[in-house]
């Protein structure tokens, strides 16, 4: 069940680096063959690529553990990464922390409340720059969702 | 007044993946540390109530920031927002296609906005995505 105390928790700050060999797998988990992620010293971070969060933030980093959406009746509704210019490549160290930002219950179409619950991460870079900040919205059903 | 803007790279055509298997799912899943059974445990599956695991909507979201990136530029995005619709099962067919909604100028800058699509086999979209791409001179 959903713990709206959870509203405004911050997570403690977490790093993650950005490195050559998980660009390169998660551009291959991701359908892409661009020599940009593949065969660049350098490769920068493809759109999606800061979800590898999940790796980093364990513990006190992890604010989204708070919101406590049951896993079986919570779905990922939608995500969003913004860059504040190019994405950062490999070799770049991120700093990153998150904050629970939103949690608003809406009557679903299908009847049962739906827990809508955002968590923004901002991922900075060693000189403390804004690079990057991710925006998850979950949400928890009333019951179990109905397969499509 | 803007004249003669450079001409972006040609749109690329619809690009099909699948049929989707448990391997893409779990191949995705190692790669981005999202673990979820329910997304390749049968027993955990059925016991949530669903016939069988389903994909992770961010392996689609992935795929259509691929055919994005493919078209514009791995340096080029600033910003990729996807919101999930219908679940996407093993066997399924999916299609990424999109196409270009906006060109502006901002902080002389040229950016383009895209609408992406990944639709399953049936026609039901399964992710829908807007993005933001820088437009180098």
């Amino acid at each position: 069940m959903a713990d709206r105390q959870a509203l405004g928790h911050t997570g403690a700050p977490f790093r993650l680096d950005v490195e050559r060999g998980k660009v390169r797998e998660f551009a291959r988990a991701t359908g892409s063959s661009n020599p940009a992620y593949l065969d660049s010293d350098e490769p920068p971070c493809p759109p999606t690529f800061l979800t590898t969060q999940f790796f980093w933030q364990e513990g006190k980093a992890d604010a989204w553990q708070r919101v406590a959406l049951d896993q079986q009746r919570g779905l990922h509704a939608e995500q969003e990464y913004v860059f504040h210019g190019p994405p950062p490549t490999a070799g770049t160290e991120l700093t990153a922390r998150s904050t629970v930002t939103e949690m608003y219950t809406k009557q679903g179409r299908r009847g049962g409340e739906l827990t809508f619950a955002v968590m923004v991460t901002e991922f900075r870079d060693a000189d403390g720059r804004l690079v990057a900040e991710a925006r998850m919205t979950g949400v928890e059903t009333g019951g179990v969702p109905e397969a499509s | 007044m803007t004249t003669g803007r450079a001409a972006l790279p040609p749109a690329p055509g619809p690009v099909v993946h699948g049929p989707v298997t448990r391997t893409d799912f779990v191949r995705y899943q190692g790669a981005s540390g999202d673990m979820n059974p329910i997304h390749h445990d049968e027993e955990y599956a059925r016991a949530a109530g669903f016939p069988s695991p389903f994909s992770v909507g961010m392996f689609q979201a992935g795929l259509l920031a691929s055919w994005a990136t493919d078209w514009l530029g791995a340096h080029n995005v600033r910003r990729f927002r996807a919101r999930f619709a219908e679940q996407v099962w093993p066997g399924d067919t999916l299609t990424c296609e999109g196409e270009m909604v906006g060109d502006l100028e901002e902080g002389g800058e040229r950016y383009v906005e895209l609408e992406l699509r990944c639709a399953r086999q049936t026609g039901g979209v399964a992710v829908r995505a807007w993005a933001t791409f820088a437009v180098p001179r």
